[in-house]
């Protein structure tokens, strides 16, 4: 990718407000329902702590807290604790913007590293486009099309 | 953002190709897009602007450039919409399996 860079930039409108989608981005509750069966540990203040694990207590990942202005920007410092050749790989940068458009509101996510062909940045991939959707489908219905990952357990 | 968009900005083999060369190298300008391609400068920008009103390309400013990455949200919805509830590692290894027995037939 460009300039030994690893990014992606997913972007996606959901018919509701900023508030309730940073609501839906930063409360546990929420964000149990749509990322697919883990669960997220924060305080959401600027350089504090983060974490995702699932039930069992495995955690996915982690990092700070690099930014946090409800309910427009959020911005995680992102590490990988599962696999190993993501996990050896250091810091991404995961930035989420939120931004009113007419009747809805665009929820980008840019997740970047800063090295080529970046194994989280691959990882995270598959995952993101479905939790969009899942998200999206809350808001609007409140509902989630996919409760976990496939049955594989992935 | 409708569906109806999607489906037309992917209605055409130019435009599929320049979302098969996003999604070999993500993150790239209007002239790396161009480059090898039959066409000019204009069309490619057009072809652009289609696939960026249906949501499936975004593009994000760097200095005076302009990076496109492709989004694949848009079309994700479309595949949970109808296939969500299938089993999804089985289609996968379907289409897996078609692929290696197409290999080298070259696709659209």
């Amino acid at each position: 990718m460009t300039d030994g860079i690893s990014r992606f930039v997913y972007v996606t409108y959901i018919r509701t407000t900023p508030e309730q989608l940073w609501a839906a981005l930063t409360k546990p509750e929420f964000i149990e329902k749509y990322w697919l069966g883990v669960a997220f540990e924060t305080d959401w203040k600027v350089g504090s702590p983060w974490r995702m694990f699932y039930t069992d207590g495995q955690v996915t990942d982690e990092g700070e807290v690099a930014e946090a202005d409800p309910p427009r920007r959020l911005a995680l410092r992102w590490r990988h604790k599962r696999r190993p050749d993501a996990a050896q790989e250091g810091e991404a940068l995961c930035v989420m913007d939120i931004e009113p458009v007419e009747g809805a509101v665009k929820l980008t996510i840019d997740h970047s590293m800063p090295r080529p062909n970046s194994k989280l940045i691959e990882a995270v991939s598959g995952g993101w486009p479905s939790i969009l959707s899942n998200l999206k489908s809350l808001l609007e219905t409140g509902e989630v099309i996919l409760t976990r990952f496939g049955s594989s357990g992935r | 953002m409708s569906m109806d968009a999607v489906f037309r900005a992917l209605a055409d083999p130019v435009r599929r190709r320049l979302l098969d060369r996003l999604h070999r190298r993500n993150g790239q300008t209007l002239g790396e897009l161009c480059e090898g391609l039959d066409m000019t400068r204009q069309a490619v920008t057009k072809h652009l602007a289609i696939l960026e009103a249906a949501n499936v390309v975004v593009s994000q400013k760097r200095g005076r450039e302009k990076l496109h990455f492709i989004n694949p949200v848009p079309i994700n919805d479309i595949a949970e919409r109808w296939i969500g509830k299938f089993d999804a590692p089985r289609l996968a290894a379907l289409s897996e399996l078609k692929r290696k027995l197409e290999e080298g037939n070259g696709h659209d």
